[in-house]
């Protein structure tokens, strides 16, 4: 274990920085861009998804395992709360407010 | 700000608390330093990492809420046991109501059965420690210090009064300005960084840390109740996380997520709250589930019936858990579509719970049942649970609950899910691993007179509000009138929440009376134990167990003593332990500093906390810390002693 700690955290630092700067485009979209409302909201969730990857990835140790059963798992189960987060949430307060 | 803005003044109440708060800090200071404790107080518990010692301090602050929410509890039930009473004014009853909520169900009903959780799982499973000791610290100096900072607001700025569902806009800016509503989202917030940590411990330590032979299906049932209840945890706290954020930059930097003006959707905070406040009730009933398995099989003296039903009723519970928020707005106006859907999904959450009520009975059936105080309470959580899910039921059926929606029939229902389930669990499992933990039993004589006014007392304060609901009497009112026909069942309820508060003294008073004069005990089995937990010496050594056990199957320790000849072999290791370390406490008070700050709107104070914060994670960057070896003839010596 130790060995490994001693190395730089280079994925980790790429990660960070990366995530930083996608949260400034993301803001500098939404306060600065002058894009309609549609076309900000498309810019903001796709550069949320592919921030989460990221962080998968680069943070999350999505790589390290002998197989990948336990991240299957993980991101299946992730997958369906999200889902019914953000489906559920749309669906119960659009519904009966017409 | 002036003085008199900082500190609450003007009202006796409050001013007595002042007086105890400083003669209680003196009196503390005073004590540790008469009998030079100090330096123990540091270096045994302050910085400890042990699983064992964490989960009595999460145990012993818990019961300081539980009293703390229970006196709020008794000036309510004061103040509207007869129409027009005066002894409370409004803001202060508004206040009350916010503060026993919160303080029920974030700062005492969770933190007892993670301290349970702390102490037993651990033990149960056959490990050392959890699997990261260091942030478990974190975890119980973050919630320490969260709950702090929440109740020193009914002293200092104003407590919260918007309820502990804090619904906006009535928990806005305009609504509720000042600090109040601050110290609720701060709090929460600081208190929820150390819940979801232990979510991720608990769940790695179950997972990876089992003795050899443990497999799944072989768990204790308080372990398996655990493990789901930290994927609950996992996935629910997020959203609070959320939520809280979300209030929070909308109070202190004017933004307009949930926000009447300037597009904010008030109703997104119900909806976040209640995707995490549906889980987080299964949060603090599974554990409860998973102690009364364990307590009831013990003194039926039988395995568990139906292990396996039980495993899957709990999956199945939790999983429902998330798909059945809309049930806590149902008067929201959504469509009869999106209404029955949660209804059904509601409703169906009574199945697998039933399951589990069958199963209990089944345990007790041709048992041969020991009385004790912690059976008790398990066997008094039955049938008063029943009532709660029955009522449970009814409100879930969306039509009906226009009627009981915000009265005391829903009150009612929840005190009986909460208080039947989870207090009762907390109690039965504190009279049951009390002997493991300290080295005495709690009195059996005293335990059962606090076990029968405490449930007397519960069901008078309680059963009548049901009637009191169907009559109308709605929930968070301060006052009401001779005319509306409820003061003979409030005076009914007020006198079972005294029973109820007698109750509790007892217990206290048990604690008191078993330090002082009970019996030693040295067996390290005082009840004949089935799990592993009992295995090992009282008190238990720092390392838990000299030599891992071996699980052969369910039961493990009954096994063992009915085949002791597999226990001969001696042979002693050196032992890995993690170090104590200071920096939880330290980093914690950074974030208490922080959140104060930000209560305030005083942003260097809250810079100058995260600073604190951020320095602390740097010093634990760069800190190699890989714990200690106990040396053979140390371990040896240690087990000699118990012999």
């Amino acid at each position: 274990m130790a060995k490994k700690c001693s190395h730089f955290p280079w994925q980790h630092l790429i990660g960070f920085l990366l995530s930083i700067v996608l949260t400034l485009v993301a803001l500098w979209a939404g306060l600065y861009s002058g894009f309609s409302m549609t076309i900000i909201i498309v810019i903001i969730v796709t550069l949320a998804s592919v921030q989460a990857i990221i962080q998968l990835f680069m943070f999350m140790h999505m790589t390290e395992s002998s197989n990948g059963k336990h991240q299957t798992h993980v991101m299946i189960h992730s997958a369906f709360i999200a889902v019914i987060l953000v489906a559920g949430t749309i669906w119960v307060l659009s519904y009966g407010f017409h | 700000m002036k003085w008199d803005e900082f500190f609450v003044t003007g009202d006796p109440f409050i001013y007595a608390a002042d007086a105890s708060i400083v003669f209680t800090s003196i009196g503390i200071v005073f004590v540790l330093t008469y009998y030079k404790k100090w330096k123990w107080l540091w270096s045994e518990w302050l910085t400890t990492v042990d699983h064992k010692k964490i989960g009595i301090m999460y145990i012993i602050a818990a019961v300081l809420m539980l009293f703390r929410g229970g006196v709020d509890a008794l000036l309510m039930r004061a103040q509207i046991t007869a129409p027009g009473s005066e002894i409370l004014k409004s803001q202060h009853y508004n206040e009350i109501f916010t503060t026993h909520g919160t303080i029920m169900i974030i700062f005492m009903a969770m933190p007892f059965l993670i301290g349970l959780i702390n102490f037993a799982v651990p033990l149960q499973i056959g490990a050392r420690d959890v699997a990261y000791p260091y942030l478990n610290a974190v975890s119980f100096w973050t919630f320490f210090f969260g709950a702090m900072l929440f109740n020193i607001s009914f002293v200092i700025g104003g407590s919260p009064s918007a309820g502990w569902t804090s619904y906006v806009p009535l928990a806005g800016e305009e609504l509720s300005p000042g600090p109040g509503q601050n110290y609720y989202l701060l709090g929460l917030q600081i208190a929820g960084i150390g819940t979801l940590l232990t979510g991720i411990n608990f769940l790695v330590t179950i997972l990876k840390m089992r003795a050899p032979g443990m497999s799944i299906i072989r768990m204790p049932m308080f372990t398996w109740s655990t493990l789901i209840t930290m994927i609950l945890i996992i996935f629910a706290f997020p959203v609070l996380t959320v939520a809280l954020a979300l209030m929070t930059f909308d109070r202190l930097f004017g933004s307009h997520f949930l926000t009447l003006a300037d597009g904010g959707l008030p109703m997104l905070w119900l909806n976040l709250f209640w995707i995490w406040g549906h889980p987080e009730v299964y949060i603090v009933i599974l554990p409860a589930f998973g102690i009364f398995s364990e307590i009831i099989s013990t003194f039926a003296r039988k395995t568990l019936f139906g292990y396996k039903a039980m495993v899957w009723s709990m999956v199945s519970i939790a999983g429902l858990s998330f798909i059945v928020w809309v049930h806590h707005f149902f008067t929201m106006g959504a469509n009869a579509v999106v209404n029955s859907f949660f209804s059904i999904t509601t409703m169906a959450i009574a199945i697998p719970t039933g399951v589990k009520i069958f199963n209990w009975l089944f345990t007790l059936y041709k048992g041969r049942i020991k009385i004790t105080s912690a059976m008790l309470w398990s066997l008094a959580f039955i049938p008063n649970f029943t009532i709660g899910g029955v009522t449970g039921v009814m409100l879930a059926m969306a039509a009906a609950d226009y009627q009981y929606h915000n009265t005391y029939f829903l009150v009612s229902h929840f005190h009986y899910v909460l208080i039947s389930g989870t207090v009762f669990a907390c109690f039965a499992g504190l009279y049951f691993w009390y002997p493991k933990m300290f080295g005495h039993r709690l009195n059996e004589r005293i335990g059962k007179w606090s076990f029968w006014l405490f449930m007397i007392g519960f069901n008078v304060c309680f059963f009548p509000m049901y009637f009191l609901g169907l009559d109308g009497m709605p929930r968070r009112i301060y006052t009401y009138e001779w005319a509306d026909g409820w003061f003979d069942l409030n005076v009914v309820a007020t006198i079972g929440a005294i029973g109820m508060a007698i109750g509790f003294v007892l217990l206290i008073y048990n604690i008191y009376w078993s330090f002082r004069y009970a019996e030693r005990e040295t067996t390290g089995d005082p009840w004949d134990g089935r799990t592993l937990e009992w295995s090992t010496h009282t008190p238990v050594p720092f390392y838990n167990f000299a030599i891992i056990p071996e699980v052969s199957g369910l039961d493990a320790y009954s096994r063992m003593k009915r085949d002791p000849a597999q226990e001969k072999k001696k042979e002693y290791k050196p032992i890995h332990m993690p170090n104590y370390s200071g920096k939880p406490i330290f980093m914690s008070v950074a974030f208490f500093i922080s959140g104060f700050g930000l209560v305030f709107e005083w942003w260097w104070m809250a810079i100058l906390g995260l600073i604190g914060v951020l320095a602390m994670l740097l010093l634990r960057s760069f800190d190699y810390d890989d714990g200690y070896y106990v040396p053979v003839d140390e371990v040896e010596r240690i087990e000699k002693s118990y012999e």
